[in-house]
């Protein structure tokens, strides 16, 4: 119980500093806030016209609220029975029917003339400097940089937060549940067009401080843009209900200095073109299950379990397959089983990865094959 | 109706093979408050989970199936029958009927309900567990990638639909040809009106939904691919069809409920409605436009400009026939002589918080502020303002206004007050933080949150726990009164009420305007 009361005590204070915040004029700086109570008008351009027009409308409402409870309020004190305040029988009234239509009405149009123009404004994905793939996985996010010159840059994005975080036998981190183990990189001052779509079901990318939000379709490619206008770290979510850990895939956006973002591209393609000299390499066994382990962890344990004794996918340990064929075991692991939530992964990782895990599947948890898969069987399996 | 003038059967065949509006309709009301209590259940496990930061009490992929049947649930089988049942009571009795028009088929329609729900609670223990992809049942998450309990669900839909289908064939040919003679259109009570404008809507919608969940069947066990992306087909169709049916639906929801407070306001201000005719008109405008703005619900799903700005008018355009709405009930109150009985505050209650999620809608359907607010938990506010505070709390309103007519005996006012101060209070501390965590960025339907969110979230779950045990509360003084209430044989209950089911004898015998009565 002491700690509900310590809650209590809590919110108590933030209620009044709640108070505070509302009279000075909202949370204005950006940044997701400790009770935050209203929308951030972000970074970005359209993010501003966003919060304007939001802002504008919830005045509009507030006024016309205030005005047609204080009618409804006054009524309530002044017209009771209880005060023997007699009944008048009026009714109809074509002049005041007309007004209340009306009125309403011009206030919508002055509405809609600033929501046309942002909506205008949202949807000019012209003229960008650089483009971006996201891509939507059960429960991870890809990002490749489309149109740069020398090696392609691709990566998955996966929630960074431990489980024992998650299940409370560790203390909760400041970004919990909104880190990931590499964040998208972006340049500040700069157009950059996002092509959103999903690999399975639907997700939405969602980064509140970008005002970017699009639904990530399998079958569709939609595109939007953002021009973040601070360097800074800026985090959102899936915002599509898709399957089971659709509360565990965040976003985490860097955007950097254009310099710092040049640097991070060269380190970032000097990595793919390592990982390229790695697939030509031998590994040993230790190699491949050391490596494997943290694959194992990113990518199967949500579904097969932390020691591969199974959950929503089947056990690993003892299973029939990662103790049996090994061509049948890795076609598994690269081409998923159709119609069942065991994915593809073999267009989700590199070839040393697919080797280590695969290795590590067969020689962990109690299964003791003694075999491996090195990266050029990977390589020839996808060949066919 | 050959034999008339005999009282109901006895025992367990009364109830099987009644015939009788009052009994279908009592049946109808029972079930729909079981399935509150059992949706209302599922929302105390939502709530109790996200009470704080983490997993404490059930896994991700329960928390989803608790979502999903939450929904279905108090939709489909909480507030649409409660308000079909409300409708076999009174319909009949305010304008004039013996019974309903196709008495055989009642009974069908209503009994087809409670297998339906059977079937989809059971989904619950099959392998793979229950349906998980939320109320709206999205492509391709309830197709290639749902549980395979989703074929239980979806002929559960299909029964459930057709339940509705029936309940309304029946409700609009009573209006139609049932009516006394002399009351015409234009004189009917709103509730009727408000019934009829809904049953067409059902009509219209109801197969659109059974046409979406067919397809989906196709898809899951013959080998189309209506919605599947790899095989040709269109996930975001199934949203398009899906909110043809979904938009309307909403309507469908609220315009009953707007019926029984128009009942009910000027009854407790002893005022006749100010605009009865600009009423119907308003209600009829509000279904007409319900058919032409389903896309405000995927703004963000990538539709050209031209299509998302005819949406965000059409949407916006809705605010008026509901202004004209809310204004009405406000001139009624106006020099009224009010006094302030159960009903009346669950009236205003209703009043208040469901203008309150009128705003919010409108503030919703500017597409590019959608952006920011879509799929956050400033939607489940808004939805909450318009459904629970909007259809729960007229419906609530309607029981404790009919009740003593239904029974014969008063239920106890004190309760009834306490029980509308706590449900008001429990459900504003539940709903009204959740527009702040919605626009701070909190996505809906998670188990688990940042942070930064727990804090509300913690007032939140209070609320509803508030919220919820105020039921209890209700369920006992309604038992209460039904057993052992204060007999009243006041034919008008209350004093300002007015129309024909306050003619007829309290409690209302068990057939009621055998020989039609006389309007003027
Ligand atoms: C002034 C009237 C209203 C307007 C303009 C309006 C507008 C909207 C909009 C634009 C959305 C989509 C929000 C989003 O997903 O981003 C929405 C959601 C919703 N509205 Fe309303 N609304 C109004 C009244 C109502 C009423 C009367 C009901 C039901 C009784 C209702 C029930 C819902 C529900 C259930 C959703 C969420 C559906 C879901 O995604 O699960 N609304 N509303
Ligand atoms: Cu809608």
């Amino acid at each position: 119980m002491g700690f509900i009361s310590e809650r209590l005590r809590a919110i108590v204070i933030h209620a009044a500093a709640l108070i505070v915040t509302v009279l000075s004029g909202g949370a204005l700086a950006s940044g997701s806030k400790v009770n935050q109570l209203d929308m951030s008008p972000g970074v970005t351009a359209t993010g501003q016209a966003i919060y304007d027009l939001h802002t504008a409308i919830l005045w509009i409402c507030i006024v016309i609220g205030v005005l047609v409870f204080g009618v409804m309020f006054y009524s309530i004190i002044y017209h009771r029975k209880s005060k023997g305040y007699k009944a008048s029988n009026f009714h109809e009234s074509t002049t005041v029917e007309i007004a209340w239509t009306v009125v309403p009405f011009l206030i919508l149009i002055g509405m809609a003339v600033p929501a046309t123009s942002t909506l205008i404004q949202v949807y000019d994905t012209d003229e960008a400097e650089m483009d971006i793939l996201i891509t939507g996985y059960q429960w991870k996010w890809k990002y490749e940089y489309l149109n740069e010159n020398g090696e392609n840059v691709a990566f998955f994005s996966n929630l960074r937060t431990a489980q024992d975080e998650i299940y409370n036998t560790e203390d909760k981190g400041e970004h919990y549940l909104l880190e990931v183990d590499q964040p998208v990189v972006i340049p500040v001052d700069t157009k950059v067009r996002f092509l959103v779509t999903a690999n399975d079901v639907i997700h939405s990318w969602w980064v509140p401080e970008l005002a970017v939000k699009r639904d990530a379709i399998p079958g569709f490619v939609n595109e939007t843009w953002t021009r973040a206008e601070e360097t800074g770290i800026y985090r959102g979510q899936c915002a599509e209900l898709c399957g089971k850990d659709h509360g565990f895939m965040p976003i985490v956006v860097n955007v950097v200095s254009k310099e710092d973002y040049a640097a991070w591209l060269e380190t970032k393609q000097a990595e793919a073109a390592e990982i390229k000299a790695l697939m030509a390499q031998t590994f040993t066994m230790d190699e491949l299950v050391a490596r494997g382990k943290n694959v194992y962890q990113g990518y199967c344990a949500a579904c097969h379990g932390m020691n591969g004794e199974g959950g929503l996918g089947r056990a690993i340990a003892g299973s029939a397959i990662a103790t049996g064929d090994l061509t049948k075991h890795l076609d598994i692991g690269v081409n998923g089983v159709p119609g069942t939530a065991m994915q593809a992964f073999g267009g989700q990782m590199n070839d040393v990865d697919m080797a280590a895990v695969i290795t590590y599947q067969r020689n962990a948890f109690g299964n003791n094959m003694g075999d491996m898969v090195q990266p050029i069987d990977v390589f020839n399996h996808k060949k066919g | 109706m050959g034999d008339h003038h005999h009282g109901p059967a006895q025992g367990l065949s009364r109830w099987l093979f009644t015939t009788n509006h009052k009994d279908i309709g009592t049946m109808y009301l029972w079930f729909s408050f079981a399935m509150f209590i059992l949706g209302g259940a599922f929302a105390m496990i939502i709530r109790a989970e996200l009470f704080q930061p983490g997993m404490q009490l059930v896994e991700p992929a329960f928390f989803n199936q608790m979502t999903t049947l939450h929904g279905l649930i108090m939709v489909f089988g909480a507030i649409m029958p409660s308000f079909v049942g409300l409708a076999n009571w009174m319909i009949p009795m305010m304008i004039g009927a013996p019974d309903m028009a196709l008495p055989r088929m009642n009974n069908w329609s209503f009994w087809i309900l409670p297998p339906a729900f059977l079937i989809l609670a059971s989904t619950l223990f099959m392998e793979g567990g229950a349906p998980a992809f939320g109320w709206t049942f999205y492509a391709p998450l309830s197709t290639t990638y749902a549980p395979p309990s989703v074929t239980y669900f979806i002929f559960s839909i299909h029964v459930l639909g057709l339940s509705s289908i029936m309940g309304s064939i029946n409700i609009i040919a009573t209006v139609m040809n049932m009516r006394a003679p002399g009351m015409t259109y234009m004189k009917m009570p709103l509730f009727v009106w408000t019934w009829l404008i809904t049953a067409f809507l059902l009509v219209a919608v109801m197969p659109v939904l059974a046409g979406a969940v067919t397809m989906m069947l196709m898809d899951i066990h013959f080998g189309t691919s209506f919605f599947s992306a790899a095989g040709g087909g269109d996930p975001v169709l199934f949203q398009h069809v899906f909110w043809f049916f979904g938009h309307p639906e909403v309507y469908i929801i609220i315009l009953p409920a707007f019926g029984v407070v128009s009942q009910i306001i000027p009854a407790f201000s002893r005022k006749p409605l100010f605009g009865y005719a600009s009423m119907v008109y308003a209600t009829a405008a509000i279904a007409f436009l319900s058919f032409i703005v389903w896309a405000h619900h995927m703004y963000t799903v990538g539709m050209p400009i031209a299509g998302e700005l005819f949406f965000m008018y059409a949407t916006m355009l809705i605010a008026v026939p509901t202004g004209v709405k809310v204004f009405n009930w406000i001139t009624t109150m106006w020099r009224g002589s009010m006094s302030f009985e159960t009903p009346m505050l669950f009236s205003i209650g209703f009043l208040v918080l469901f203008t309150i999620g009128g705003f919010t809608g409108l503030m919703l359907s500017i597409a590019p502020a959608d952006f920011q607010y879509h799929d956050s938990y400033f939607v489940v506010a808004h939805f909450h303002y318009v459904m629970v505070a909007g259809a729960v709390f007229s419906m609530t309103a309607a029981v404790y206004y009919w009740l003593p007519k239904w029974c014969g005996r008063m239920y106890n006012e004190t309760m009834g007050k306490t029980h509308f101060w706590i449900s008001f209070i429990g459900f504003n501390v539940t709903f009204f933080p959740q527009h702040f965590v919605g626009l701070a960025g909190m996505p809906r339907r998670i188990p688990d949150y940042a942070l930064q969110f727990a804090d509300f979230n913690m007032m939140s779950s209070i609320g509803a726990f508030i919220y919820g045990a105020s039921q209890i509360m209700f369920l006992y003084n309604v038992i209460a009164t039904i057993v052992a209430g204060k007999p009243t044989s006041d034919e008008k209950v209350w004093d300002g009420a007015e129309g024909l089911e306050w003619t007829v004898a309290t409690p209302a015998p068990y057939h009621t305007f055998e020989t039609p009565p006389a309007v003027r």
